[in-house]
């Protein structure tokens, strides 16, 4: 799926740029270390918006482009952050056969937040996983890490009324 | 040579140790079909057009991509079996079943490398008809993207980022989603783009082209009201025969002065005449930055593709470019001050057209500072495509048309001017001027052969007067960022450098006629294209900028003298410190 670009405003901190600096001069010279900056700077930012990347690009060189172009292609590499409330709806075989498909387009209609993206002011964010090994519950979501499991459409609006 | 016997469609065949098997089969007279490949810049076996079957030392037929395969000894290749066919056929398929078959009014229409192979294998409809991606055109820059047409073959991609080494463009998000487009899915014109339009001419369909800026042409030709003037860039003579079936290399200049006079166009001027003009104004500011003290070494500012690149990514030193306009904006700033005045014409009833080699031409139009006589020194400035495109939609017989003559009094040019479409060329007319100038008598040897060619870096060292002048020359940007980083680096030491935005210079610029990668195969399009000017600089008797009349009457009745207040005004323009 198209990566949904970000509208949360970046929230970068002073100590997170040391890090990444230090990050980036660790792999100096080293060649086929834009996947491990890339990672770390996850690590640092949990995810990578434009101004991560674009700091990157500056201290390596390398065209931000060639940078989006990493990021935007591998799945493990998010350009949104995880919203106050993090919602992951399993995507995988099992849930997905479950109707997962259905659960997670309620989600986004109730949250009003699309599908691979955060609410912009930070609160929300929906996105859609790779099997999380809870086959026996599907379909299956999580919230902040807890499970619900064995939802119906219906169950959504429950659910997230919680934490709204 | 060191060689290897193959066996190519049942002939035997010695080829290149080391060659691939597609250039293994032109030794057998065969094309194989390519789409992605692009000699030197993409080869990357993406598209798998280029299928053959290939057994070496006696082991079973395999498929193999022919761009990327190297030839081994005894290897049996056959390019055209009903396995193959079948294989290219779906392919041909698979691309068209996400690809806008809109191709009637193409721009590329029967110049389209993937149209040929669908004609050639009787492809017309897909039988994965399915999903179809919709992208919205990006007409932010003077270089549009429509990539419902792309088909992903990446050339663009290389060429942006290995050739001209700037990177703006590439494939982002993955699977049937891939597409081309710059970070953050931002428009081309918000990014450090530098309107080269390299991508166009290394694109095989139409997923890429300039704006279309003919109707204004069009339209200022039919308005009574306006004195509607075109110029004509030297390189645009060399090339705009291609588009009308004349192998490249062939000066069609007389015929291009014909068509554009049959276009309706009140007068028809030559460029070479302000490359001219450049040249005066430049070699003085040189020989005045050596003397004074300014900024060296010097950088020519003839290429707006450079000197957009130059903003971006080297904006420490926008004091090194020659403040000089370049020899479009020259001309319709002399023709908007100094000949609307002799004339009594408004500078507004003026409509001033250039035709280039160039897409950067189109944005330089709008740059600050461009507007002498407070209006814009150039209304339109048009590539070669679009000017041949003008004359096939107003039915002029091109190859017909009898030799005509420039108007004056913008008709002289010399054959120093003439080679500013050619990489050194700027250099040379330059060196042809300060040469005689500080040595104070009539210079004889006037070829400078070192600053000649195509490589991409070509350092000189001539010896002029008392005084040694070391000179750069560098085109394709990837280049000019190598040799800025030696200047900078302290590795060289020149005092003046020419840059061409495009690789080869101007006869290989982004608004050329488009060849496809068979051709560029086998033809260094740069160096045969940049023989026809320096051919007619060697037929030429005016060889030197500073013997052209034209110009020097421009100094007695209006500038004065070079570099004088006057020519500062008009001639001279300013730089932008842009950063990425």
């Amino acid at each position: 799926m198209k990566k949904k670009l970000t509208t949360v405003d970046f929230r970068g901190t002073k100590e997170q740029e040391e890090k990444l600096l230090a990050v980036i001069k660790k792999y100096a010279g080293v060649k086929g270390a834009m996947m491990p900056i890339l990672q770390e700077a996850q690590d640092i930012y949990g995810y990578l918006p434009y101004e991560v990347q674009k700091k990157i690009s500056d201290e390596t060189g390398v065209p931000v482009e060639e940078i989006y172009g990493i990021a935007s292609f591998y799945a493990q590499f998010k350009l949104n952050p995880n919203g106050e409330v993090a919602v992951a709806v399993c995507l995988g075989t099992a849930c997905y056969v479950k109707g997962s498909g259905d659960i997670i387009e309620e989600c986004s209609r109730v949250l009003n937040v699309p599908i691979g993206s955060t609410s912009s002011d930070g609160k929300y964010s929906l996105e859609a996983t790779r099997c999380i090994g809870a086959c026996g519950l599907a379909p299956v979501l999580t919230i902040n890490g807890e499970v619900y499991g064995r939802l119906t459409k219906d169950d959504i609006a429950g659910i997230l009324a919680k934490y709204m | 040579m060191d060689t290897v016997n193959v066996k190519i469609n049942g002939i035997d065949y010695a080829v290149a140790k080391g060659s691939t098997v597609l250039e293994a089969a032109k030794a057998a007279k065969v094309d194989i079909p390519t789409l992605c490949y692009l000699k030197d810049i993409n080869e990357i076996g993406a598209c798998r057009l280029c299928l053959v079957e290939v057994s070496e030392g006696g082991k079973p037929f395999r498929m193999v991509t022919a761009c990327v395969y190297p030839v081994t000894e005894g290897m049996v290749i056959k390019t055209n079996t009903p396995k193959i066919t079948a294989s290219r056929k779906m392919n041909l398929e698979l691309l068209l079943s996400n690809h806008d078959r809109k191709c009637l009014s193409c721009v590329r229409s029967t110049n389209c490398e993937l149209q040929k192979l669908c004609r050639d294998y009787g492809v017309d409809d897909s039988r994965f008809d399915g999903v179809v991606n919709h992208y919205e055109i990006d007409d932010s820059a003077p270089i549009i993207r429509d990539n419902n047409k792309c088909i992903l073959c990446r050339r663009c991609v290389a060429t942006c980022a290995h050739i001209q080494q700037i990177g703006v463009i590439g494939a982002n998000d993955r699977g049937f989603d891939t597409h081309i487009a710059c970070a953050f899915e931002t428009k081309l014109g918000d990014n450090p783009c530098i309107n080269c339009g390299q991508c166009i001419v290394a694109c095989p369909v139409g997923a890429l082209y300039e704006r279309d800026d003919t109707d204004k042409v069009f339209d200022a030709i039919a308005d009574p009201s306006k004195h509607v003037l075109i110029c004509a860039a030297p390189s645009v003579r060399a090339q705009i025969g291609e588009c009308f079936g004349y192998e490249p290399g062939t000066d069609t200049e007389g015929k291009m002065v014909a068509a554009m006079k049959a276009l309706g166009f009140d007068g028809v001027y030559d460029m070479n005449l302000t490359a001219d003009l450049t040249i005066v104004e430049e070699a003085n500011e040189l020989l005045g930055r050596i003397k004074n003290g300014g900024a060296l070494p010097m950088i020519t500012s003839c290429s707006p593709g450079w000197i957009k690149y130059c903003e971006h990514y080297f904006p420490e030193m926008t004091e090194n470019l020659s403040t000089c306009k370049s020899p479009q904006q020259m001309f319709g700033a002399v023709v908007k001050t100094y000949y609307a005045q002799k004339m009594g014409w408004d500078p507004k009833d003026i409509f001033m057209v250039s035709a280039i080699p160039c897409t950067a031409k189109k944005f330089e139009t709008g740059r600050p500072d461009q507007s002498a006589a407070g209006v814009p020194d150039v209304d339109v400035a048009i590539t070669t495509r679009e000017l041949a495109r003008m004359i096939q939609k107003a039915g002029i017989n091109f190859r017909a048309l009898d030799d005509a003559k420039f108007d004056d009094p913008f008709a002289i040019g010399s054959g120093a001017g003439a080679i500013f479409g050619a990489t050194g060329g700027v250099m040379e007319a330059a060196l042809r001027y300060a040469a005689e100038v500080i040595e104070g008598k009539k210079l004889e040897a006037l070829d400078f052969n070192e600053v000649r060619g195509v490589e991409g870096v070509k350092l000189a060292s001539y010896k002029v007067g008392d005084m040694t002048i070391n000179v750069a020359v560098a085109s394709g940007t990837g280049n000019a960022k190598k040799l800025l980083n030696m200047v900078k680096a302290g590795e060289v030491d020149v005092q003046f450098i020419e840059v061409m935005g495009c690789p080869g210079g101007c006869v290989n610029g982004g608004g050329q006629p488009i060849q496809p990668a068979s051709v560029r195969m086998d033809m260094d399009l740069r160096a045969v294209r940049a023989k026809v000017l320096y051919d007619d600089d060697a037929a030429s008797d005016l060889r030197k900028s500073q013997d052209n009349l034209a110009v020097q009457t421009l100094y007695n009745e209006f500038f004065g003298e070079p570099n004088s207040h006057k020519a500062h005004e008009i001639l001279h323009t300013s730089y932008i410190k842009r950063g990425l």
